[in-house]
C-alpha cells in the first residue's frame, strides 16, 4: 500500500524505536506533525523555542547512548536550531534532526520560510540530506541513523519539503544499510596496540589522559581494567569526565585550562602518554608549542583518523573503537605476564603526591558569603554523587566540574566543545526523560540560564522534577574573571543588570522557587529541594561576585604555567 | 609544498560544496579544482592542487576521506603522476605578430581554434609550468583573454585509483 511521506517519516521513526522527538510545530512540517498526532508510540515533546528541541534531544541522547531526534520547521527553526546542531557537532553526540522545507517547485525562490539548510547546516553536521523524491525518504532517514550512530557519532540532519511528506510510495524500512563511501574502524591495529603496550610497560613516568570518546564508546569499564592493573596516574578532560571514577585514588582531576594542578604538570611532565578518546584540544593542553619543551613519546587511540596528529605529533597512532583496543590493550596486557617498571611508577607517583599537596582547589570555607564550590560539594554530598549533572557554559561550568566527583559515565552532561550558554536546562528535559526516576540537576549561573529560560514552561507541561541551581554571582563570571586578570578590571558589559526575581519566576511558571544567602542554609535548601520528587525547584543562590576559578592556564600559555590561588 | 591530490566522490548534488566548504572553513589553500563525472555515472573524479606542510596534507587527506560523499583520496605527488591542464587564449594576431605568433603556438604544440583578422585563440594543454611558459615567452600586451582549466591528474603506470 502506498503511504504519504509523512507517514514514511513517522513509521521510520517508530521503526528505529525512537522514544521521544524534541520539536516545535510550522508550515513546512504540518503533515508529518498530523501522522504524529495519530499515533502514540513516538512521543513528541514540545518546546519553547528550537535551540531547546536540539539541547533536550542531545542531552537525550548522551544520558542514554540513544540517538537524539528533534523536528523543526523551514526557515527560522532551522536556523534557530543551528546552535544546538552545532553544541552536538563539536561533541559528537549522535542526533537525527528532521527539517521541514518549502516544496521542491519552489526551492531556490527565496519562499516564504525558506532557507538553504543543508547549505546552512553544512559545516556543523556529520552530513545531511536533501530528499528530493519521496522513494528516497526511508533509505535517507536509515542511513541518517547509521551514520549519526557509527564511528565518531554526530549530528545527520534530513531535510524534507513539503511536497515530499504529501508524495506516496510504498514503504519499506531497510534492515542495513551499506555505504561504499563510509566504513569506520572498528578494531585497532593489532601491531600498533602491541607497540603502544611495550612503550607503557618501560614508562618511568607514565599518564593516561582520557576524553568524551570513553563516554561515548561506552568504555568506562575497559578503561578502569587497564588503568588499575597498570597503576598509573589517570585525568580526564572536562567531556570526558566519569569516564574514570573521580574517587579512585589514581584519578588525578580534570585537567586543562581550569583542570588540577596535578594532572597539569603529570601530562607536561610524563614521559609516556596514553590519550584515548581525546583530542589534545587548545583548551586541555594550551600552547602546543610549550607541550612540546618537554619530551615524551605519545600514543594515540582514537575512532577518528583526523584526530590524531592534529594538533600533537604522535608517535603510535591507533585509530579504532575505543573500547576494542582498550579490552585488546587488557587481553595483551594480562598474557604478557609483564608488568611495569613498579620502582619508577612508585616514584614518579612520589612526585605526584607532592603537586597534590599544592592543594590546588582550596577555597575560604570559613567565608559568610555563599562561595560557589561550597554549593557544588553539598550538592555532591545531598545527591550522593549519584545525581545527573547538566550544566550551562562559564565559571559555574568549571566549578561543577571540579568539586563534582563523577563516578560514573553519562552523569555529567555539559557544552563542551562549542560552549554554548543556554544549554543546561533543556538538556536536563532530554536527561529527566532518558530517567524519569533520576535525581537531574542544572548547574548554572544567572546568565546562562536566562538563555533559554522558556523552557520552565516544558518542564511544567512534561512535569519534569529538575532541579536547577543558580549559582547566581550577578556576572558574567567567566567574562568577569578574564576582565579581571587580562583587561584591568574593566568590566565592559559583564555585569548582570535588572535582574528577575527568580523566585517569583519560578513561581509564575508553576514551580518552586527558593532563594538562599547563607552558607549555612546551603545543606538544607538542597535536601528540601531534593525531597520534592515530583516538582521542579529552582535554588536561587546569591554567591560571592568576587570568585575566580583556579587554576587557570590563561590563553595561549603552556599547560604548568597556571595561576593558581 | 604543491601537492596534487585525486578523489572520486559520490556524484550527488551537493558533493563539490562540501568539499570545497571544507577547505575555506579549515583554512586550507585550492590553487586549482577540477572535477566531472567518470565513466561510472554515479562517480565524479576531482583533482585539488593544494599547498601546505606535510602535517596539513595529512590533514587535508584525512579530513577529505572523513567526508561521507568521499569515496576515496591520493595524493598523487606520492608517487609517480602525469598532469595535464588545458589553456584557451586568445592573442592579438595582426600585422608582423601574426606569423610570429603562429610560430610560437607550433612551437609550444598549441591548436588554432578560432581566427579572426585581428586575433587567434589558441588550445594549449600540458602542465602548469608549461603554459605559463608559453605566456612568458609571447610579447606582452598580446594577451586578450585566457582561461585554464586547472591541472587533472592521474597516476603513472599501475597506479589505478578506483573504487
Amino acid at each position: 500500500m502506498e503511504i504519504t511521506g509523512a507517514e514514511i517519516t513517522v513509521r521510520c521513526l517508530q521503526d528505529e524505536g525512537v522514544e521521544f522527538i524534541f520539536g516545535y510545530p510550522g508550515g513546512a512540517v504540518l503533515h508529518i506533525y498530523d501522522e504524529l498526532f495519530k499515533q502514540d508510540r513516538v512521543k513528541h515533546i514540545l518546546v519553547r523555542h528550537e535551540q531547546a528541541a536540539v539541547h533536550a534531544a542531545d542531552g537525550y541522547a548522551r544520558a542514554c547512548q540513544k540517538p537524539g531526534v528533534c523536528l523543526v520547521t523551514s526557515g527560522p527553526g532551522v536556523t534557530n536550531a543551528v546552535t544546538g546542531i552545532a553544541t552536538a557537532y563539536l561533541d559528537s553526540i549522535p542526533m537525527v534532526v528532521v527539517t521541514g522545507q518549502v516544496p521542491t517547485h519552489a526551492i531556490g525562490q527565496d519562499a516564504f520560510q525558506e532557507v538553504d539548510t543543508v547549505g546552512i547546516t553544512r559545516p556543523c553536521v556529520k552530513h545531511n540530506f536533501l530528499v528530493k523524491d519521496v522513494r528516497d525518504l526511508a533509505a535517507t532517514i536509515k542511513k541518517a541513523f547509521y551514520i549519526a550512530t557509527t564511528g565518531r557519532p554526530g549530528p545527520v540532519l534530513v531535510d524534507i519539503p513539503k511536497d515530499v511528506t504529501t508524495a506516496r510510495c510504498e514503504y519499506a524500512y531497510p534492515d542495513k544499510v551499506e555505504l561504499r563511501s563510509y566504513n569506520p574502524v572498528v578494531k585497532g591495529h593489532a601491531g600498533q596496540i602491541k607497540k603502544a603496550m611495550a612503550l607503557l610497560l618501560e614508562a618511568r613516568r607514565p599518564m593516561i589522559y582520557t576524553g568524551g570518546g570513553i563516554v561515548l564508546g561506552e568504555a568506562a569499564a575497559e578503561l578502569a581494567q587497564l588503568v588499575r592493573a597498570l597503576g598509573f596516574p589517570c585525568t580526564n578532560t572536562l567531556m570526558g569526565l566519569g569516564g574514570f571514577p573521580a574517587t579512585d585514588p589514581q584519578f588525578l582531576g580534570m585537567l586543562g585550562m581550569h583542570g588540577t594542578y596535578e594532572a597539569n604538570m603529570a601530562m607536561q611532565h610524563c614521559d609516556v602518554l596514553l590519550a584515548v578518546g581525546a583530542r589534545f584540544d587548545d583548551r586541555v593542553i594550551g600552547n602546543p608549542k610549550h607541550f612540546y619543551q618537554e619530551e615524551r613519546r605519545i600514543i594515540h587511540v582514537d575512532v577518528d583518523p583526523s584526530s590524531i596528529s592534529k594538533r600533537v605529533k604522535v608517535d603510535v597512532p591507533i585509530v579504532g573503537n575505543v573500547k576494542e583496543v582498550l579490552a585488546e590493550m587488557n587481553r595483551q596486557l594480562a598474557a604478557s605476564g609483564h608488568g611495569p617498571d613498579a620502582a619508577a611508577v612508585k616514584a614518579w607517583w612520589t612526585q605526584i603526591d607532592l603537586w597534590k599537596g599544592r592543594d590546588c582547589l582550596k577555597f575560604d570555607r570559613g567565608s559568610a558569603i555563599i562561595k560557589p564550590q561550597m554549593v557544588i560539594e553539598k550538592l555532591y554530598e545531598v545527591t550522593a554523587g549519584d545525581a545527573f549533572v547538566t550544566s550551562d557554559v562559564g565559571q559555574h561550568q568549571m566549578w561543577a566540574a571540579q568539586f563534582y566527583k563523577f563516578d560514573k559515565p553519562r552523569r555529567w552532561i555539559n557544552s563542551g566543545g562549542l560552549g554554548t550558554m543556554g544549554f543546561g536546562l533543556p538538556a536536563a528535559m532530554g536527561v529527566q526523560l532518558a530517567h524519569p526516576g533520576a535525581p537531574v540537576v542544572c548547574v548554572t549561573g544567572e546568565a546562562s540560564i536566562q538563555m533559554c529560560i522558556q523552557e520552565l514552561s516544558t518542564c511544567k507541561q512534561y512535569r519534569m522534577p529538575i532541579k536547577i541551581v543558580n549559582l547566581n554571582n550577578r556576572y558574567m563570571g567567566m567574562v568577569r574573571q578574564w576582565q579581571e586578570f587580562f583587561h584591568g578590571n574593566r568590566y565592559a558589559e559583564s555585569y548582570m543588570d535588572a535582574l528577575p526575581d527568580f523566585v517569583k519566576l519560578a513561581e509564575s511558571y508553576g514551580h518552586v522557587g527558593m532563594r538562599i544567602d547563607k552558607p549555612a542554609d546551603i545543606e538544607s535548601a538542597l535536601k528540601e529541594a531534593f525531597a520534592r520528587k515530583d516538582q521542579l525547584v529552582f535554588l536561587d543562590f546569591v554567591t560571592d561576585q568576587t570568585e575566580n576559578v583556579f587554576p587557570m592556564v590563561p590563553g595561549g600559555k603552556g599547560l604548568s604555567e597556571m595561576i593558581l590561588v | 609544498m604543491r601537492h596534487i591530490i585525486s578523489l572520486l566522490l559520490e556524484n550527488e548534488a551537493g558533493a563539490l560544496s562540501r568539499v570545497a566548504g571544507l577547505f575555506s572553513a579549515r583554512g586550507y589553500n585550492i590553487e586549482s579544482l577540477t572535477v566531472a563525472p567518470t565513466e561510472d555515472p554515479t562517480l565524479s573524479r576531482m583533482t585539488i592542487v593544494t599547498t601546505g606542510s606535510d602535517d596539513v596534507i595529512e590533514q587535508i587527506t584525512k579530513q577529505l576521506n572523513k567526508l561521507v560523499d568521499v569515496v576515496k583520496v591520493v595524493d598523487l605527488s606520492e608517487g609517480d603522476h602525469i598532469e595535464r591542464e588545458l589553456m584557451l587564449v586568445k592573442v592579438r594576431a595582426s600585422g608582423k605578430d601574426r606569423e610570429e605568433m603562429k610560430r610560437m603556438a607550433d612551437i609550444f604544440r598549441g591548436r588554432i581554434l578560432d581566427v579572426t583578422d585581428k586575433s587567434y585563440t589558441i588550445e594549449l594543454t600540458g602542465t602548469g609550468q608549461k603554459l605559463d611558459a608559453f605566456l612568458d615567452a609571447i610579447e606582452e600586451g598580446v594577451v586578450l583573454e585566457t582561461v585554464r582549466t586547472g591541472a587533472s591528474g592521474i597516476g603513472r603506470g599501475e597506479r589505478i585509483l578506483r573504487i
